[in-house]
């Protein structure tokens, strides 16, 4: 099994804080990577208009083993390497959409996509509305986003917000394996162009997964966010990597008698709003972890429906923004991890939220 | 070494090099790897086919000899060669010219109306209906097309109607694209044409992945054309849909609408090379060919060959029609600040496409100068007429701008909907909701 040490750090780390319930049952282990690569299978399987196209996906299994086994199992029809051009083969994968196929466009990172941004937004995202629904665009465009680890300012950054930003896009954002499997399964069947933002540092990771998880026909819903621990305090909303330091904030929380409620958005667009005002009439504050930059957020996004929102009267503070530091990331090996917030920063940031009350906790 | 001769051990090098594989092996096996042989191919993997010299020398861009242009007719409308006369019907002939007059008369019209106000954009086809009419006539209905802005007479050619053009620029409750596009970004299912969209050469690309997508089919028997223009070849997506095209192996023809200019740019300075033709066989290992695109029987010839070629080989082909822009890019260009009026008019008279077909038909005894008259003054009144119903045509129904964003409308959109509902039913007096279909 490829892990990195950083990588196995989080796999210890996610083992420590997890509190779902299924980890006693469950003995099944699946790390982040198996479920997008058994998500693929499943998905090839099921329809052959199906078919997987990037730079190195086939006879190298992908540039992060995402799609080991795939070209040997369904050949170089379904499985295509293609020559090094980010907008070239978005735009054949848009137009193989527009004839009938269900491509998934793996970018080697989402930091490449921005040489394909035009046939994202311009094309998958607004033909089938520019057609007056003539022309839909089933299509994934799928790879890792967000902070790797040491490779610096043009390789570390979040494209959520860019893509949410986008009507005509669906855009999820999967935190572990269930959601990875489940969310690129739906992603597949979507009669929608949908972004799936995947995370590196996540990739070996391993989650406990039951039997529901792997049955072929699971799916996880987009649009619909995933309380991973329920709590009466305090609510954390994070998405990707980020709901892995919520939910070891919440373990520090813990430990003051403050019980913290875990949000994982799952999907950025649609954003499951209902789910978060649920939780803060429940909770009454809120803070927001994300590893972007803060101008035009994903956190900014969800302050903004409060304030459109009479959920607004619900909380009993200002929500707090825990995101990266607005600089293009340092290469410098502590700069960097103080360039995106970790547990003590959203633990400082609950506590001053929750003042009074936290003091008296 | 012409280029011909050139490109021709090229191809037939590219072509049999995989038969060839193993006897090349074979032989080198045999050989073993001696440097004693001038002859000796090189074995690069970037390069296969390549031999050594010894004698150090550029390539120069004057070595190569432009590819030639094929044409059919002078321009007196005369065949050059009677083998390569289409011996087309006069029936099939006079529909050329008649969509041909057509398009140039609804053209005329319609810049008019963007003149005046009607509608906010234009764009004329003056100069290139031959290029149009004489590809779509070769293809079958079958055959996907994916245009860039300029093929209004792709779509005359299939069948799109006076009113749907029409229809389309006032983006009125019939226009198929529901107004949600601009002006002359025209799409068709049924007629198998990809609505336009405005971002140039991103087309290219998308037109690779769709012939790739009919290429998977069982028996397939279609094949995908694109239109671009020499400007929009400049465009890193076009270098993209090139290489993609040649190593995919799909059926595309790449068909670049060489008019000379983009916007105000001649094509002297947008390329260097040999036109676009000039990149296929060379750069990017593509069958190609080049036509007088002002010669509706050149293009109709090498359509149908371009045709039968990507179809059989599975392979796509760069076709290279050259014309002159007659017209302004578009409604918002005056080309006479860039070229002067003597040049258009050379091309706008007897280099005209029009002009061209027209004496082919006089010689051919199919011309009647009374029936041309009428048929121009009968589109004249049809377009004017249109125009006048289309403008009063109602609006599609307001609520439609939220749907088609995704498939099933979501709940913030719905939202949306329901509130601008409740708004517009309490201040309906500051609404002109009368022009909308309810």
């Amino acid at each position: 099994m490829l892990r990195s040490r950083l990588t196995q750090a989080a796999c210890a780390a996610q083992r420590a804080f997890s509190t779902s319930p299924r980890v006693l049952a469950a003995v099944k282990q699946m790390t982040v990577r198996d479920g997008l690569n058994s998500a693929l299978d499943d998905e090839l399987a099921r329809d052959d208009r199906v078919l997987l196209l990037g730079e190195e996906v086939a006879q190298y299994d992908g540039a992060y083993k995402v799609s080991r086994g795939l070209w040997k199992k369904y050949g170089d029809k379904r499985i295509i390497d293609t020559p090094i051009t980010e907008m070239g083969f978005a735009g054949i994968a848009v137009g193989a959409a527009m004839a009938g196929l269900r491509p998934v466009c793996e970018f080697m990172t989402f930091n490449f996509s921005m040489q394909a941004i035009d046939h994202v937004i311009n094309s998958a995202a607004k033909t089938f509305y520019m057609s007056a629904g003539a022309v839909n665009v089933p299509i994934v465009f799928r790879g890792p986003n967000g902070a790797a680890s040491g490779v610096a300012a043009q390789h570390s950054q979040c494209f959520a917000a860019w893509y949410a930003h986008c009507p005509g896009l669906k855009v999820v954002s999967p935190y572990d394996t269930e959601d990875a499997r489940g969310l690129l399964k739906s992603a597949i069947r979507d009669p929608d162009p949908v972004v799936v933002l995947e995370n590196e540092l996540m990739y070996g990771t391993a989650f406990p997964v039951d039997d529901k998880v792997t049955d072929v026909d699971f799916l996880v819903p987009i649009g619909k966010a995933k309380i991973m621990r329920p709590g009466k305090d305090i609510t954390i909303v994070a998405h990707s990597k980020a709901v892995e330091t919520a939910l070891q904030t919440a373990a520090e929380l813990a430990k003051k008698g403050i019980e913290a409620e875990v949000i994982n958005l799952r999907s950025i667009r649609p954003l499951d709003m209902d789910t978060i005002f649920a939780s803060v009439r429940k909770t009454h504050h809120l803070i927001t972890v994300e590893n972007g930059w803060p101008q035009h957020g994903v956190g900014a996004e969800i302050c903004a429906r409060f304030m459109e929102n009479e959920a607004f009267f619900e909380l009993d503070a200002p929500v707090w923004r825990c995101c990266g530091v607005d600089v293009p990331m340092p290469y410098a090996k502590t700069l960097e991890a103080h360039a995106l917030p970790r547990v003590p920063d959203v633990t400082e940031a609950a506590l001053k939220v929750l003042g009074g009350k936290a003091r008296s906790k | 070494m012409s280029f011909l001769r050139k490109s021709r051990n090229l191809f037939n090098a590219v072509g049999a090099a995989r038969q060839n594989a193993k006897l090349f092996n074979a032989a080198i096996a045999q050989r073993g790897y001696s440097s004693k042989s001038e002859d000796d191919g090189a074995t690069f993997p970037g390069a296969r086919n390549a031999s050594f010299v010894n004698d150090l020398k550029l390539t120069l861009p004057e070595d190569y000899a432009p590819i030639p242009i094929y044409r059919v007719m002078d321009r007196d409308g005369y065949i050059l060669n009677k083998n390569e006369d289409p011996q087309l019907s006069q029936e099939v002939v006079e529909k050329m010219f008649r969509d041909m007059l057509l398009l140039s008369t609804m053209d005329k019209i319609l810049y008019e109306s963007q003149r005046q106000g009607r509608i906010s954009f234009y764009m004329t086809n003056f100069g290139e209906e031959a290029s149009h009419i004489g590809s779509a006539a070769a293809l079958e209905m079958r055959d996907i097309i994916y245009g860039q802005y300029r093929e209004a007479g792709v779509l005359v050619w299939r069948g799109f109607r006076i009113d749907q053009f029409i229809d389309q620029c006032y983006g009125n409750v019939d226009d198929l694209g529901r107004g949600k596009q601009m002006p002359v970004h025209y799409g068709s299912k049924e007629l198998n044409f990809v609505t336009i969209s405005s971002p140039l050469s991103t087309q290219i690309p998308q037109a690779v992945g769709a012939a790739y997508a009919l290429k998977r089919r069982l028996d397939n028997d279609a094949c995908v054309i694109c239109y671009f223009g020499e400007g929009a070849a400049s465009e890193g997506d076009t270098h993209a849909a090139f290489n993609f095209a040649a190593t995919l192996e799909c059926p595309v023809i790449l068909f670049c609408r060489n008019n000379g200019f983009a916007i105000s740019t001649p094509s002297n300075e947008q390329y260097r090379g040999d036109g676009i033709a000039g990149r296929g066989p060379m750069g990017y290992g593509i069958a190609t060919i080049r036509v007088d695109g002002t010669d509706v029987f050149a293009v109709y010839n090498a359509m149908k060959k371009a045709r039968e070629y990507v179809l059989r080989e599975n392979k796509p082909i760069v076709f290279e029609a050259l014309a002159y822009r007659v017209g302004h890019h578009s409604t918002s260009d005056d080309s006479t600040a860039y070229r002067s009026a003597d040049e258009i008019d050379v091309w706008n008279t007897f280099e005209h496409p029009i002009s061209k077909l027209k004496k082919y038909m006089v010689h051919k005894g199919w011309f009647n100068e009374q029936e041309e008259t009428e048929f121009v003054s009968t589109v004249r009144k049809q377009v004017l007429k249109q125009i006048a119903v289309s403008e009063k045509k109602l609006k599609p129904n307001w609520r439609e701008m939220f749907e088609g964003v995704y498939d099933t409308i979501p709940d913030h959109l719905q939202q949306q909907q329901r509130e601008l509902e409740q708004h517009i039913e309490a201040h309906k007096e500051f609404y002109p909701l009368k022009s909308f279909k309810q």
